[in-house]
């Protein structure tokens, strides 16, 4: 990939060195809490909230109950999977409705390997992502000759149409039953839950401080740039095809992360679990934690995985058939993605980042208003259209 | 040869079906440059309201007329209430504003009428005609079907070519400043444009639904196909929707007889994969140059 480095495309603070910083030149996104105290280098950076709120993960893991332990693991690869869309829609501005696909063909990559093969848990993960990433190329190749509504049109049909291969091969993937997949297997006498726990969360961070790198480097910059002026990107030397079939395959490789650890969680892996549903609520998890954030993804996981079992109960209380709780759940997906794209497009992390700016101004004294990255996704105007 | 020739006939019904879906994500798309992921939802919503007069004993075709109706104002309401705001926005955002009410009109019903399989009756015999000595997967079902289909194909384009009403819509989609100004209510026009859409897809939905069973979800994959059917004709032509739900039909059908039902939307997929690699401003429109 011979990317050249587009000086001055990017709004929302490229990467500088320590030796380089330039007064008044503070990456904005962050607000001044982050400024205080994280190093500006961004692998520096990002291992330290790595490190920092793995630490803070394995305490509440410690002393949580094991059923807590469990959902803390599907908050992980919930999280994982949101911010690969999220890098997909919020950074390269490209929307996919095929996450859910992606999920898919992870977890049977992975699965396969489980099954099939007496590989290391971490190295049959490793073949999901593979699997996915490449699974990703072959979508993103049309993809990158595609406009917003085609392209989700496009992976709508992917997220329909997937899961019927198990069902048309089932030698292969065990059919309507699906794989199923042994537990991790703790040392000594760790609860099974928390080790699980720990493994997901382990894999989630590391995937999460690799895609952060990711973004703040000249591929990430390269994904702003086609995303903000496709023409103007070209002009700097950066190949827009090529750029939008690597951030669909990152995004896929994420969502491959998700469906090796979602298998591994949950013992088995069925296709009845893949529906247009999982994209759409993934979506609505993205959107709900702000578009193109890699924190926000944490929210949003937190909100699809407790989200159900709200709605459980609100569904008992409104005395509703047995069985609505998901159908709820789903209608309040729906009901926020209308919401927040007409009411709060920045998501929640972009709102406490705001919370967070405006605060640090007035802790300071500073009355410069920084411009913020509000809304993440862009105008621009595509083929056949005109200046509304 | 005998199953070829029922294929082909079952690819011609179920065609038209997505042909109709086509069309009205190409009334939508040329009114207001949304596609539409919540059309499939709301023929849903409308086929269930129909079942359920059924159900209480009311006729076939008044059942058939209040899903019609309700289609028109779940149309001009959507995009009155939700549509509207974002029209003019991002282009991601009436993406997943509809897509939004694609979950939102589909857990709605699987709460009111619950997530289990319904039927809807067919008013017509859908036992295959006989012709000479075979009996051929061609009904009096289906004969209803085209007729019916053919009739709104020509309804429509009555209104837009020989209606003032229909020059105020084409003029609305093609030049709002300009129609604004010679007084045309264009927002108005918006509105009827999607309450038409939204008669349309109701009456895809009551047509394909004695062939299917009534699930939440059961638009799902007919919306895929309408779509395959207007992408190939590229969004912006009504004929090429027609002729690209044909093809569409057609494909899927062989490929569901051939390779087995379960790979038509993988199908639709491949079909979309090509038409766009290829074509992606699809068959029917002239290439236009990117603004810039």
């Amino acid at each position: 990939m011979d990317v050249a480095t587009v000086p001055g495309v990017d709004p929302h603070g490229a990467p500088r060195g320590p030796g380089t910083s330039r007064p008044g030149l503070v990456p904005p996104s962050w607000g001044w809490v982050w400024k205080l105290r994280l190093p500006r280098q961004p692998m520096l950076r990002h291992l330290v909230l790595a490190l920092g709120g793995g630490a803070v993960l394995f305490g509440v893991t410690s002393v949580i109950s094991s059923y807590d332990d469990y959902q803390v693991a599907q908050i992980g690869f919930t999280a994982v999977a949101i911010a690969g869309l999220s890098l997909l829609t919020g950074a390269n501005g490209q929307i996919s409705l095929g996450q859910g696909a992606f999920i898919m063909v992870g977890a049977y990559g992975a699965g396969l390997m489980l099954v099939h093969t007496t590989l290391p848990v971490f190295l049959a993960l490793f073949v999901g992502v593979v699997v996915s990433a490449a699974a990703g190329v072959l979508i993103g190749l049309p993809a990158s000759r595609l406009r917003g509504p085609y392209l989700a049109g496009m992976t709508l049909a992917l997220a329909i149409g997937l899961p019927a291969l198990p069902l048309k091969f089932s030698k292969t993937f065990a059919g309507e039953q699906g794989l199923s997949i042994n537990p991790l297997q703790p040392p000594g006498t760790v609860d099974p839950q928390r080790w699980l726990a720990w493994y997901v969360l382990a894999a989630v961070l590391i995937a999460l401080v690799l895609l952060g790198n990711l973004m703040r480097s000249r591929y990430g910059r390269a994904f702003r740039a086609v995303r903000d002026d496709e023409v103007a990107a070209a002009l700097s030397g950066i190949s827009v095809a090529r750029t939008q079939v690597l951030a669909f395959a990152v995004s896929a490789g994420a969502a491959g992360l998700a469906g090796g650890l979602r298998g591994l969680a949950t013992g088995g892996v069925v296709p009845d679990a893949f529906s247009v549903a999982l994209s759409i609520s993934l979506l609505a998890g993205m959107v709900l934690g702000g578009t193109g954030s890699l924190l926000g993804a944490w929210w949003g996981a937190a909100i699809l995985v407790y989200a159900p079992q709200w709605a459980t109960s609100v569904a008992s209380s409104l005395h509703l058939r047995p069985g609505q709780g998901s159908n709820l759940a789903l209608l309040f997906y729906g009901v926020v993605l209308v919401v927040v794209v007409l009411l709060v497009p920045q998501g929640v992390q972009g709102g406490l980042r705001q919370l967070a700016a405006s605060t640090g101004r007035r802790l300071r004294g500073d009355g410069a208003v920084r411009s913020e990255g509000v809304s993440t996704v862009k105008p621009t105007l595509r083929e056949g259209e005109e200046l509304p | 040869m005998e199953r070829f020739v029922d294929l082909t006939l079952n690819g011609v019904t179920y065609g038209m079906i997505y042909a109709v879906v086509g069309l009205s994500l190409v009334l939508i798309w040329r009114a207001t440059r949304v596609l539409n992921f919540a059309q499939g939802a709301m023929a849903m919503l409308t086929t269930y309201i129909g079942a359920t007069l059924i159900e209480h004993h009311a006729s076939y075709w008044a059942a058939v007329a209040v899903a019609l109706a309700s289609g028109f104002v779940l149309g001009g309401l959507i995009e009155r209430v939700v549509v509207r705001p974002v029209e003019t926005g991002p282009v991601l955002n009436p993406v997943i504003v509809t897509l939004g009410m694609l979950v939102a009109l589909e857990a709605l019903a699987g709460i009111i009428w619950g997530g289990g399989l319904r039927s809807f009756p067919a008013y017509f015999s859908q036992v295959g005609v006989v012709v000479g000595k075979h009996r051929v997967a061609f009904s009096h079902f289906d004969i209803y079907v085209l007729a019916s289909i053919v009739t709104v194909l020509v309804l429509l384009v009555v209104l837009f070519r020989f209606t003032p009403l229909g020059l105020r819509m084409r003029a609305s989609a093609f030049a709002p400043e300009v129609a604004r100004l010679l007084g045309v209510r264009v927002g108005r026009m918006l509105t009827l444009g999607w309450a038409l859409a939204g008669v349309v897809g109701a009456l895809a939905g009551v047509l394909v639904a004695p062939k299917l069973l009534l699930s939440p979800t059961f638009m799902d994959a007919v919306f895929i196909y309408g779509f395959t059917a207007a992408v190939i004709g590229g969004l912006e032509s009504p004929l090429g929707a027609v002729v690209g739900g044909l093809g569409t039909g057609l494909a899927l059908s062989y490929v569901g007889g051939y390779l087995g039902s379960t790979l038509e939307a993988l199908g639709a997929l491949a079909i979309l994969m090509v038409v766009l690699m290829i074509r992606p401003q699809g068959v029917f429109t002239r290439v236009t140059s990117r603004q810039v």
